[in-house]
């Protein structure tokens, strides 16, 4: 599983946080934070998600003891390699847009016949869907984004996403947009990446999952959200909701053609 | 000359038109349609905070659009939250500049994992420089290094930096600062202190 591309995908991760901040001397804390981030770019404990992700792929389970090999991420029943990259897309099955973690549950269901409780974050089944997503993930490394927008409808979540990254409101009337829509900013030392542009929306939107070192979690895209909007002060944002799905068609879309990182490590 | 620019004009309406099916105006209803369905209570963080008061509709238009809000627009907002500014009851308006530099490095409270009797922090240090001994600091907003050495401490400035800390959108409509005062963020106590922190002269601010 510890592949090379692995160490470069996260050390390129590393140097591209790094040289996304100011262009200034750089304090001995921001050089310190470096040596850091290379130092834990060398192994990523996320394959140890991915390892039980194919495992979970490929094993029969639940009332119909099958198992997920003919679920259609949206490239055809049992097309892993490309689907992360192309996801959030519209399924004729579900008549709606979904992402990842919301298709791998219906997969769940249509196929195992699993009704997953994954509304809580890394409890239940979505421990699984936790593993799947970087699985899933890992197959789509070094692959460009590339998030439809044939259907009607994935061209609404994208301009309802657009809408939600830019909206203010809560105590502190923050939006997305606040600290995702200027470049070469950052919230203590922290870079903020511009999630309006191209390269860093695509960036962001293929850094997740990833394996949070301060907590030992791995974060898919949902969790990721879920924190952002926490510390806007926002109320809880359901896992899955529409806001959540829209967000990532905005940030896929706009990332379109970069090569993907997931699952990568952060702080 | 006048058909070129009617062509063209139809052509972006054409291009823009294609997007989706829908228009602008239905897109926006779809987008609150989407922020009422998807947040639910929890904790401390009541449904309500969702909702748009006039300067943050109008600011979201405005960055959404890439159209700043016109002079009158911006005008009216700003004198609606001056409007609304209190300043402290007993004419005292700094405090303690160290308890200052205690509430600008606090970037907790107000989120539905905090409990309702944590205090909030100011969140300074997460976008602005302040004192020099500090590296770790954002950079979303000015560097506020020197200043009160900047700016002396005259009863106009002590009053436009009261107001600023209490409600930065009264200067700047469509700013990125919270408004510490007018949302209650922060108690007139903490914001005495962070004005110490800026403007005592012997804060390590102005040294």
């Amino acid at each position: 599983m510890l592949t090379k591309s692995i160490h470069k995908a996260a050390f390129g991760l590393a140097v591209g946080l790094s040289v996304s901040l100011p262009v200034v001397a750089q304090t001995d804390a921001e050089k310190a934070i470096d040596r850091y981030r290379e130092l834990v770019a060398d192994g990523n404990p996320a394959e140890l998600w991915e390892a039980k992700g194919e495992d979970l792929w490929k094993k029969k389970r639940g009332p119909k003891n099958a198992s997920l090999e003919k679920c259609d991420l949206g490239l055809g029943p049992g097309v892993v390699k490309g689907a992360y990259v192309s996801l959030p897309r519209y399924f004729d099955d579900v008549k709606k847009v979904q992402d990842l973690e919301t298709r791998i549950v219906t997969c769940m269901d249509q196929h195992q016949g699993i009704k997953a409780k994954a509304a809580v974050y890394d409890r239940d089944d979505h421990k699984d869907v936790i593993s799947l997503v970087a699985w899933i993930a890992s197959e789509s490394r070094g692959m460009p984004v590339n998030v439809p927008q044939s259907h009607p409808e994935e061209k609404r979540m994208y301009e309802v996403g657009k809408r939600v990254f830019f909206y203010r409101a809560g105590p502190y009337d923050f939006a997305c947009a606040t600290c995702h829509a200027a470049d070469n900013t950052r919230i203590r030392l922290q870079g903020l990446p511009n999630l309006t542009n191209n390269e860093p929306a695509g960036k962001a939107f293929t850094s997740w999952p990833a394996y949070r070192v301060s907590n030992s979690q791995l974060w898919p895209m949902q969790k990721r959200l879920e924190d952002c909007f926490r510390q806007q002060r926002f109320p809880y944002v359901e896992f899955g909701s529409d806001v959540t799905i829209a967000l990532s068609s905005y940030m896929g879309v706009t990332g379109k053609g970069v090569k993907s990182l997931a699952p990568t490590i952060k702080r | 000359m006048k058909k070129s620019t009617l062509i063209i004009a139809g052509l972006s309406f054409v291009l823009t038109g294609c997007a989706t099916m829908y228009s602008a105006a239905e897109l926006d209803k779809m987008a609150k349609e989407a922020v009422e369905k998807s947040f639910v209570e929890k904790g401390i963080a009541k449904k309500e905070r969702i909702n748009q008061d006039a300067i943050n509709l109008a600011c979201t238009s405005a960055e959404l659009s890439k159209t700043p809000l016109s002079g009158e627009a911006t005008r009216k907002l700003e004198a609606a939250e001056y409007q609304a500014i209190k300043y402290p009851a007993d004419g005292k308006f700094l405090g303690d500049w160290k308890a200052g530099e205690r509430v600008a490095q606090g970037g907790g409270g107000s989120t539905y994992s905090d409990s309702a009797s944590a205090p909030n922090g100011g969140n300074c240090y997460n976008c602005h420089q302040i004192s020099k001994e500090e590296i770790s600091h954002g950079t979303l907003g000015p560097s506020l290094y020197n200043f009160g050495k900047l700016r002396g401490n005259s009863e106009a400035v002590v009053k436009y930096t009261w107001g600023k800390i209490y409600n930065a959108k009264a200067f700047n409509a469509c700013t990125n600062m919270p408004r510490f005062g007018h949302q209650g963020i922060l108690t007139e106590g903490q914001m005495k202190d962070l004005m110490a922190l800026l403007l005592d002269p012997a804060s390590p601010v102005n040294k």
